[in-house]
């Protein structure tokens, strides 16, 4: 009998005005594991945050986090959640330390914890030679572990990040993704991040991909990776059209084209490489393989990679819903 | 109410305060002007009997320092709103009662320290004060300063962006000043203006501090308004502001 999930959400739908940022989604989180919510900007990850953290009621549905219902209980919900925004929420006149402290006397963490605490926080990030520097000092990475830092700080039950690397350079990603990993081991917490990178939801042991709103699929990369249906071999022929129809023929399988490039999946792309090659007899030019990504699990369910989606609509979407809420 | 929340949002305040030490300078030297440079100058043209012009003004003067510094103060609220601390405020278990009282005693707090900087100028004016006078000079800046901090408050959930900014001060600010008995009795204005001096929360704050500063009793120069009426008007309208602050907050966030 499994445990209750600590975040669960069921049919839930949020809009602003005539625009539907969240449609009808639904998903549990496990305690103690790392969630991934992946889709492109726009897809409605920031607002089901929003809902999450209590900042925004939803529309219809609901959303239970640790027990306590977001939309009745939201002071509950909060003590138990820690976030990390988008954009950065820390005083920059403040020194780090000042941060954390502040962080703390508003979540009614005892007097006596509260230096202990943070100081905790802070080597765990590596920031404590730098807790009395004012933060506005700090580069946009620093920035970042701090506000993980501070996030943890009354032990909350759910960390949620909301594209935690955005906008960092990759050496500081890397840095980062390094203690999140450890967040759920170390701080006893359920970590729930929304992202727009694919390298960041392999990261998480469930995510759940969301565009225009929709959930579109959900479970461990792995378990989405193997979806698509294998590797996928790539070649370039001297006549695509001839490769095409021998493929066809000897091995009864559905080249595409793309790009100049025939591409098929395959359950073992590095054993039927070599079949390929000399049953095309002297025609391939070049050949690769690549195991599928979660691009592929994108494309596949719909039809469009999340690098493509981003350069055209998801923006206007955001912008929107930004413009309907600065006039209401 | 969580204690907890209001006391650190007091001390965030001062904390910052106390390091911008050139602010500090500069906000001084705003009331110190208009007390010496204006004042000094109308006092060879307005000689009024028994009180000179420039302390008639002191407790206008006082009134300024407070109204500057502690709308500034909650205008911040404008500030921590564009660049996101506000969020981290919101997103926490805390009431909005208590982020208003917290912004309000903050403001109260940074106001105070300047009014007592200027208020030490009064031997420079031919004011003789002891300490009870002085003490309740020092209560009475504080009331003031809650109330318009929370009035600031009030005001500050309207608007979203740091350009409101200039508004607030033309449009809001310098006639609050002008129309609070601080320069010229409220009891010599025409009508129209009267009016709106009744209705601005100052004038009965600096009517207070006339009370205690001023040493006429009688005639043009002297307060315009009952002492118990000043402060019945100062308090009631500080629960007012609070309530109605913690109201909008709710609403808008």
């Amino acid at each position: 009998m499994s445990p209750a999930p600590i975040i669960s959400v069921k049919r839930l739908v949020k809009k602003f005005g005539p625009i539907t940022a969240v449609d009808d989604i639904s998903f549990d989180v496990e305690e103690g594991t790392i969630f991934g919510f992946l889709g492109p900007n726009g897809a409605g990850k920031t607002t089901t945050i929003n809902v999450l953290c209590t900042l925004q009621g939803p529309t219809s549905g609901w959303a239970f986090v640790a027990g306590h219902d977001c939309m009745m209980e939201p002071a509950s919900v909060r003590k138990a959640i820690g976030i990390v925004f988008q954009d950065t929420t820390l005083d920059k006149d403040l020194t780090a330390y000042e941060n954390l402290a502040f962080h703390a006397y508003l979540y009614s963490v005892p007097k006596a914890e509260i230096r202990p605490r943070s100081e905790d926080a802070l080597r765990f990030v590596g920031l404590y030679e730098r807790k009395d520097d004012l933060v506005k000092k700090f580069s946009g990475g620093m920035k970042r572990r701090l506000e993980v830092a501070r996030g943890l700080i009354h032990r909350p039950r759910v960390l949620f990040l909301d594209e935690p690397t955005l906008g960092l350079d990759p050496q500081s990603r890397a840095n980062l993704w390094e203690y999140i990993i450890r967040l759920p081991e170390r701080h006893n917490v359920t970590v729930f991040m929304t992202t727009h990178y694919m390298e960041e939801a392999e990261v998480c042991e469930r995510i759940a991909i969301i565009d225009h709103g929709k959930l579109i699929a959900e479970g461990s990369p792995e378990e989405l990776k193997k979806t698509v249906g294998g590797d996928v071999v790539y070649l370039k022929t001297k006549d695509n059209e001839k490769a095409k129809a021998e493929i066809k023929r000897l091995f009864e399988i559905e080249a595409q084209e793309r790009d100049g490039e025939l591409y098929l999946t395959v359950q073992r792309g590095d054993t039927y490489i070599p079949l390929l090659i000399s049953g095309l007899a002297g025609t391939v030019l070049s050949v690769r393989q690549e195991r599928p990504t979660l691009n592929d699990v994108f494309l596949k369910f719909t039809g469009k990679a999340i690098r493509d989606v981003e350069e055209t609509e998801a923006g206007t979407i955001k912008e929107e819903v930004r413009a309907y809420r600065r006039r209401h | 109410m969580e204690f907890n929340a209001v006391y650190v949002i007091v001390l965030r305040e001062f904390k910052k305060f106390v390091r911008e030490r050139s602010r500090l300078i500069s906000t001084l030297a705003r009331p110190l002007f208009w007390l010496f440079l204006v004042g000094g100058g109308l006092s060879r043209l307005v000689r009024p009997e028994g009180v000179s012009y420039t302390q008639f003004i002191f407790p206008g003067i006082l009134g300024l320092t407070v109204l500057f510094s502690s709308m500034f103060s909650s205008i911040s609220i404008i500030w921590d709103k564009e660049f996101g601390f506000m969020k981290e405020i919101l997103v926490a278990p805390v009431s909005r009662f208590s982020i208003v009282v917290g912004k309000a005693l903050s403001g109260t707090v940074v106001s105070l320290i300047q009014a007592v900087a200027v208020l030490l100028f009064f031997p420079f004016l031919g004011l003789k004060l002891g300490v009870p006078e002085i003490l309740a000079v020092i209560l009475l800046c504080g009331l003031v300063s809650f109330c318009i901090s929370a009035f600031g408050i009030v005001l500050a959930t309207f608007y979203e962006s740091y350009e409101s900014f200039t508004v607030i001060m033309n449009f809001i600010i310098m006639p609050m000043f002008f129309l609070s008995g601080a320069m010229y009795p409220v009891k010599l204005l025409p009508g129209p203006l009267k009016l709106a001096a009744k209705a601005n929360p100052l004038t009965y704050g600096v009517d207070a501090l006339k009370h205690i500063l001023t040493p006429v009793r009688t005639g043009p120069m002297s307060p315009d308004f009952p002492l118990s009426l000043d402060l019945a008007v100062i308090a009631g309208l500080s629960i007012g502001f609070v309530v109605l602050g913690a109201r909008f907050f709710e609403r808008k966030t």
